[in-house]
């Protein structure tokens, strides 16, 4: 029953990771770029819910339309200034323009909010369910979390599988130039994508607070980078592998925590990934892509 | 014609690289009149160990971002490895070798190889993957490292050493035993071995073999790989064994920097800002701001960016906001096509003037 | 003993039989052709023969030893040298230091040395530049020795790839379309410095071309590849006359 209740709270922290990991899958397969900032969205997400319904006293859905809306901008902002000038350029200069605006927000949100935490009230409301006389709870943060992710997973598989801009994201990934000679606008399918990922971090965000309620400028830095292995580890670029990827890194990090140190949990999370990458470099459904000679 | 092209070559890596040397030495010469005339504030001669560890730090990292051409996050957990090493040693053998003229060198030397050594061990599995892949998990191994060293605790004792990852009341000691690596407390009582004159030395030797090798037949083999892997594997370079070379003296010196480091400290402990993502980062900023590829440039901005921020204390809160922007400014405006081709655009003028000057010759 | 002997060689791509049962015999001191459509898998023919792929099946052999299947540098170190048909040089290093790091396997030192710029390392650098200059005067960039590879125009960086493949001294040099995008002029020069690298270095040359009036200019014996296959090979002008030739050419 012990393990059941870990069992859970990886599940449910792992439904956040992929909820994160999407947006890096999507950014990476069709931007080609590693978005490091992905991780301070989800941040900003936070605060936003946090301002808004916690602040101010607004109702929860208002808070949560707020912090949508604010980082799907922001996302698109961020592509269109720091991003899109760079298109063509070296991957090395991207990446660290893309750590740069990690660091800008983060230290942004420092200036803004201070370093103290802010304990965050849970944007959940459904009660706790509990199983077999009480030996086993579900937070209703797990419950939302868990269903929300798999909501939005089908949703996101309709997307771009069933749509027009869905299938101009497969035409951009697979072969950028051919894709705007067929006529399809290159530039709004990546701001497409930057503004989709960054609405799910705003998701991933409440939830990810509401369910460990501390929120600091740094909140977003460590689950980014984990949801970014989990992206590698079910194969960058496809959206079940970022499902599949975040569901077990969650499971790993949280019977790790349980079962062998806590200290010790990150650590395991990235030896996975090193294992991951020098075993299956492309990940569980990733594709090998090779360089033409 | 030929000699003189020749010549030219030989003079103008020299000649760039003895600005580099006398640049430090006067560095050098004007720090010694400094502490003479007894002129400095405590507050700067505090700074001038931590200004070399960062040019150490920057030049090594430039090593791997400018001359091999990948992106490494975990520069800092390289200095830790050193660090810890050294740091362990030095605690071990303090009243073993009491001459720090003996026992700092061979700290020094242990710190660099422990980090090299672990340089070769993440190196072989992690230099197989290609740019973004490599970033990460160079982070990921950054913050494995400092995990790792928070639940470290090893003890001396007269049986020999005791190692334990859960506590010190389970190393199940003898009661002569000794905890020298306290977990998240770290290691205390390191010798406070790192002077100026030995952190400077460190620098012009790291300085002289980053630019050596820069300039060598393996130098070569390296830089071909950042500029086309493909090409250079065509013509016969062994790209595992270059970028790995590449690698390990980059982890050497990071190494080095972190024996200074800790040898300059009275409590080694591993935290996020002193070894973790955030060191990586802020060493990757120098490395950048100077130039990637450009060595002089690391000196220049990891003594700047050292110096500047503990001057203008009262802008502390702002310090990380300018780095980042620092990062994205530096990037667009040096690799974004747009900006290239406005760069070439305006140098085009003289550029047509000195190819006329070719033709009439 | 033929210098380069193929046989059977294939690869396939998923379903795709991108080169299927490959032949090829080239003679030492021979100047041989690779023509064929876009899309016939000239430069993976190529590419199978540098190691950059591995074959399905099939092997090829340089002076009796098989290279099919190893390693790209190792197969360079045999002995097969290549350019590309999209330019590779190494851009942010000088036109001197391209050819000195293709002559990387040629003349060594130690890292050691290099670090303490002990006298071996200042003899060898210096047999290292006037080996790398005597290239580069014959392909006339010599008086471009400082200038970065990418500042250099189209046509003379063509030539600074030949010189880097040439640096690595092999026995076979192979050259993937070497005058695209050349005008007729610079084409003609070019002819003429294909030759003249033949007889100077004593080379076998193998090159994938579209321009017919370069391959029957200079190619001895050709190899009509057509869908991955074989579709005539021999001497150049006898092939180039065979009507299923002209057909995958010109169409019906």
């Amino acid at each position: 029953m012990e393990f059941l209740q870990f069992f859970i709270s990886g599940l449910s922290l792992g439904s956040i990771y992929a909820i994160i990991a999407l947006g890096y899958t999507m950014v990476y397969g069709i931007a080609k770029m590693l978005n490091f900032a992905h991780g301070d969205v989800i941040m900003v997400g936070g605060y936003l819910v946090f301002t808004v319904s916690t602040s101010m006293g607004l109702p929860v859905w208002i808070g949560m339309t707020a912090a949508v809306v604010g980082c799907t901008a922001l996302g698109v902002l961020i592509e269109r200034f720091a991003y899109r000038p760079l298109r063509g350029a070296t991957s090395l200069a991207v990446l660290i323009t893309a750590i740069g605006v990690s660091y800008l927000l983060q230290n942004l949100a420092l200036l803004i909010f201070g370093a103290a935490p802010k304990s965050f009230t849970s944007v959940v409301s459904v009660p706790a369910l509990t199983l077999a006389g009480g030996a086993l709870t579900i937070t209703g943060e797990s419950l939302v979390t868990i269903a929300a992710c798999i909501v939005i997973m089908i949703v996101l598989t309709l997307f771009v599988n069933k749509t027009k801009p869905g299938r101009a994201m497969h035409a951009v990934s697979e072969d950028r130039g051919a894709a705007q000679l067929m006529g399809v606008n290159v530039n709004g399918t990546i701001a497409l994508t930057f503004a989709i990922g960054s609405a799910l971090a705003a998701i991933a965000g409440a939830l990810l607070c509401s369910a460990y309620p501390t929120l600091t400028p740094y909140t977003g830095a460590m689950p980014g980078i984990k949801a970014f292995v989990a992206a590698v580890f079910g194969g960058i670029g496809s959206i079940p592998g970022a499902m599949i990827g975040g569901i077990l890194l969650g499971l790993i990090e949280s019977l790790s925590k349980a079962y062998i140190s806590s200290e010790m949990a990150d650590a395991i999370v990235f030896l996975v990934l090193i294992i991951v990458l020098v075993v299956k470099p492309t990940g569980i459904f990733g594709k090998k892509i090779s360089e033409k000679v | 014609m030929k000699q003189g092209s020749r010549l030219s070559n030989m003079k103008k890596s020299t000649k760039t690289n003895g600005i580099t040397y006398l640049m430090l030495l006067v560095a050098f010469i004007v720090v010694q009149i400094f502490t003479a005339t007894d002129s400095m504030t405590n507050l700067i001669k505090g700074l001038l160990v931590p200004a070399c560890i960062y040019i150490i730090m920057a030049v090594s990292l430039n090593l791997t971002v400018g001359i091999l051409g990948e992106l490494s996050l975990g520069h800092a957990g390289f200095m830790c490895v050193g660090a810890f090493a050294s740091s362990f040693f030095s605690v071990c053998m303090r009243d073993v070798i009491t001459s720090e003229w003996v026992r700092f060198p061979l700290a020094i030397i242990i710190g660099g190889v422990v980090a090299a050594l672990f340089g070769f061990i993440v190196g072989i599995p992690v230099l197989r993957l290609r740019g973004d892949y490599l970033a990460i998990v160079t982070l990921a191994f950054g913050e494995i490292i400092k995990n790792l060293m928070n639940v470290l605790y090893v003890g001396l004792d007269s049986n020999g050493f005791h190692f334990s990852m859960k506590g010190t009341t389970d190393l199940g000691m003898e009661a002569d035993g000794k905890v020298i690596v306290k977990g998240a407390l770290g290691i205390t009582g390191t010798p406070r071995d790192s002077t100026f004159v030995v952190a400077f030395i460190l620098v012009v030797i790291t300085v002289f073999v980053v630019l050596n090798v820069v300039n060598s037949r393996q130098g070569r083999a390296i830089m071909s790989i950042r500029d086309n892997r493909i090409a250079a594997e065509s013509i016969g370079i062994n790209i595992t064994k270059y970028k790995l070379m590449a690698f390990v003296v980059s982890a050497f010196f990071a190494g080095i920097a972190g024996v200074l480091y800790s040898h300059n400290i009275a409590t080694l402990t591993a935290t996020t800002n002193n070894f973790g993502y955030n060191m990586s980062i802020m060493v990757l900023v120098y490395v950048v701001l100077g130039g990637i590829g450009n060595i002089r440039g690391s000196i220049i901005a990891a003594v700047i960016l050292t110096v500047l921020p503990e001057l203008l204390r009262e802008f502390s809160d702002y310090r990380m906001l300018v780095y980042s922007l620092v990062l994205i400014f530096m990037m667009l405006f040096s690799s974004s096509p747009a900006m290239v081709n406005f760069r070439e655009k305006l140098s085009l003028k003289g550029k047509n003037k000195s190819k006329k000057e070719k033709g009439v010759a | 003993m033929a210098l380069l002997e193929v046989k059977d060689l294939s690869i396939h791509f998923g379903g795709l039989k991108a080169v299927d049962s490959f032949y090829l015999k080239i003679e030492k001191n021979q100047l041989y052709g690779l023509i064929g459509p876009n899309g016939a898998g000239k430069t993976t023919v190529f590419n199978l023969l540098t190691g950059v792929y591995k074959p399905t099946s099939g092997e090829a052999r340089l002076d009796g030893k098989i290279i099919s299947g190893k390693k790209t540098a190792d197969v360079n170190k045999m002995g097969v040298a290549r350019t590309f048909q999209n330019i590779r040089l190494f851009n942010n290093l000088s036109v001197l230091d391209n050819v000195k790091t293709g002559l990387h396997n040629q003349t060594r030192y130690s890292m050691l040395t290099g670090i303490l710029k002990l006298p071996g390392y200042f003899k060898k650098e210096a047999e290292m530049d006037k080996k790398a200059m005597e290239l580069l005067e014959v392909f006339d960039l010599h008086n471009e020795a400082q200038t970065l590879a990418c500042n250099l125009p189209y046509g003379k960086q063509r030539k600074l790839e030949i010189a880097r493949a040439l640096a690595t001294n092999p026995k076979l040099l192979l050259l993937d379309e070497p005058a695209a995008g050349m005008n007729p002029n610079e084409t003609q020069e070019l002819m003429d410095t294909i030759r003249f690298i033949r007889d100077k270095f004593d080379m076998t040359i193998l090159l994938i071309e579209h321009d017919m009036r370069l391959v029957s200019g200079i190619c001895e014996e050709i190899t009509v590849l057509n869908f991955g296959q074989v579709l005539a090979s021999g001497e150049t002008s006898e092939v180039l006359k065979n009507p299923e030739v002209v057909t995958a050419y010109l169409g019906e």
